[in-house]
């Protein structure tokens, strides 16, 4: 009796052993197939470094993104100023970090924003056969006006101000989130597993939240990167066409509205900014992309 | 086919139903009161009363909406507040450049993308494959206004070439109202170029792989021919979706790209008006592309039809 006692604690802690290792080999694959998913690996570095050029770019750069000091204007890149000044004697580099706080947090508050309310659209939507006509009308009829305009008509009523900014563009997107969410919700919907749990006497909110909106998240991922890019862009071309965050304030759409005017005498005005807004939106579809991939590798050729 | 396009156009009135509500609403979720806003500070009470009968603010929602919506489908939008003209005839006189460069960018990135494309798909694999999609991965990353802004640059500031802003009518010779139309077209076109190219080549390479081209292959057909006739025919459905879907949003695109170029276009129109918070011409200038926009997908839906029988029968 002792003996086979013995001999099952060690084949006990034997088989802890083996599980221990196998996590820790699961692991290592999963760091490995994250590691040469190109999309992933060279999107999401260049979204830390953007970040972390937000974050603590304001706090190395040692000048005030406000300060007009006139007889330094439209200083040429190199010298005191390393990226030069702008049109109001203004050190671009400054301008640019401070920007990247404002862009890139416009960006990321609404791809937050328009994925939770859209995913709750969505989920309704999917659930709820007489809501679906309702919500899939309202969502047809938003996205049918081209987004810029809608954004710009939106601040135009509501003021140009940030979070004005936020809440037009979260409304133009909320309508794409909706019909990721939906379509993937659907499909859930009639599996088996959703029955099952219904014939149990489970309250239909525990089955959206519990069982079937997990199942929305990894479209939804992919489709936030998207909206974050799509956000990023359209929140500069708004402040590019003088509609969005209102000036002095910077922004990356701030900065060429204001090198446009001088664009043939400070190029620096236009190229950096430009090559920040480039990157990362080249940086978030490479990752959505990348997301996508990882998800269901299916998807690719 | 006639209940196809019948259906297709009926489905049409709930999409333009939720739009125009949209589109009125937007001028009553203006914090305070709009005809205070419009006159500034200075307007006595009486005049911002009088404004909001001229206005019709003074009448509940549902009534306003009534007015506004039956006034707009007989092609009334409304009066411009600043310019004191209607809203419509502001649009019309804006529309022609809009227009131009719109079709021009559609017609460059169709030029650019669908053999570009092909010949993707054809070399598949290879260096001329991945370079192709490489720029077109970074022209869906440049938006318009940007790569406007770096052809400015590059054109007006180095080469001097073409003419960097400003547009002339058709009427002043189609060759010089091309050159002033080829950067905005470029810096429009771009993002739809890329699309379709990518659209263009996984199209192709899915029929590509088809048994029947292996057929046609093994009976000896030359590889043009291949691509053109066999091929070119049976992928084009999708890369026409993706064109009906990208011309429509060229329209709202241009009204960007004109500010960047100068062209007195209707987003100049609109860009002017936020400014002017003048809002029946912002309300009529979005009602206005919604509805080319809508009217456009319709057309390339029904077009549909006529290219491919299978999707008239299955939609039946």
């Amino acid at each position: 009796m002792q003996v086979i006692q013995e001999d099952n604690s060690t084949f006990q802690d034997d088989f802890k052993q083996a599980k221990k290792r196998l996590k820790k080999q699961q692991k290592q694959l999963l760091f490995r197939r994250i590691m040469r998913n190109r999309g992933i690996v060279i999107g999401g570095s260049t979204m830390i470094f953007l970040s972390l050029f937000a974050l603590f770019g304001p706090l190395i750069v040692s000048y005030d993104p406000y300060e007009m000091i006139v007889t330094d204007r439209l200083k040429a890149p190199g010298g005191d100023y390393l990226l030069g000044t702008d049109n109001f004697g203004r050190d671009l580099l400054t301008r640019m970090a401070y920007g990247a706080r404002v862009s890139l947090s416009v960006g990321l508050s609404v791809a937050l924003l328009s994925c939770l309310l859209g995913m709750i659209i969505g989920l309704l939507a999917s659930y709820f056969r007489s809501l679906d006509n309702i919500l899939m009308r309202i969502c047809d009829g938003l996205m049918a006006i081209p987004g810029v305009l809608l954004a710009i008509a939106l601040v135009a009523a509501l003021g140009p101000k940030k979070e004005n900014v936020i809440i037009a563009l979260t409304i133009v997107f909320i309508p794409n989130v909706a019909r990721v969410v939906r379509s993937a919700a659907i499909v859930v919907r009639e599996e088996t597993y959703i029955e099952a749990i219904r014939a149990q006497g489970a309250k239909t909110w525990r089955i959206i939240v519990l069982h079937i909106a997990p199942n929305t998240v990894a479209p939804l991922v992919v489709q936030a990167s998207f909206i974050f890019a799509d956000a990023i862009i359209t929140e500069a071309a708004l402040s590019f066409l003088g509609a969005g965050i209102p000036a002095p304030d910077p922004s990356w759409g701030n900065i060429l509205h204001d090198g446009k005017v001088v664009i043939f005498t400070a190029w620096w005005m236009t190229v950096f900014p430009g090559i920040l807004i480039v990157l990362s939106v080249l940086g978030l579809n490479l990752l959505g992309d990348g997301i996508r991939d990882y998800i269901d590798p299916h998807t690719t050729k | 086919m006639k209940t196809y396009f019948l259906k297709r156009i009926l489905s049409l009135i709930p999409v333009l139903f939720v739009v125009s509500i949209v589109i009125f609403l937007i001028i009553h979720i203006t914090p305070g009161d709009p005809a205070a806003m419009l006159l500034g500070e200075e307007a006595t009470d009486e005049d911002i009363h009088q404004l909001r009968v001229q206005m019709g603010l003074d009448e509940p929602l549902v009534v306003q909406y009534f007015h506004w919506i039956t006034e707009a489908v007989q092609g009334d939008l409304g009066t411009s507040y600043f310019m004191k003209e209607p809203v419509m005839v502001s649009i019309l006189s804006h529309l022609a450049p809009t227009i131009s460069v719109a079709i021009m960018a559609g017609i460059i990135s169709l030029l650019i993308s669908i053999p570009i494309g092909i010949l993707a798909a054809t070399k598949r694999g290879t260096n001329t494959d991945r370079t192709v999609m490489g720029f077109s991965l970074i022209g869906m990353s440049v938006p318009s206004f940007l790569l406007g802004l770096f052809l400015i640059l590059l054109f007006g500031v180095k080469l001097q070439w073409l003419p960097v802003a400003g547009y002339r009518p058709i009427t002043a010779g189609l060759f010089e109202h091309i050159k002033y139309l080829i950067l905005p077209s470029i810096a429009l076109g771009s993002m739809h170029a890329a699309l379709i190219a990518r659209m263009t080549r996984s199209s192709l390479l899915e029929v590509l792989n088809m048994n029947y081209i292996k057929t046609a292959r093994s009976k000896g057909v030359g590889e043009f021919l291949l691509i053109m006739r066999h091929t070119l025919r049976n992928a084009f459905l999708p890369i026409l979706t993706v064109i009906g879907q990208t011309f429509g949003s060229l329209i709202a695109g241009a009204v960007v790209t004109e500010t960047i170029f100068n062209i007195p276009g209707i987003g100049q129109l609109i860009i002017n008006s936020v400014e002017r918070r003048d809002y029946a011409v912002i309300q009529g200038v979005v009602l206005f592309v919604t509805f080319t926009y809508v009217l456009i997908n319709l057309l390339v839906d029904l077009l549909y039809g006529v290219v491919d029988p299978r999707v008239r029968l299955s939609k039946k």
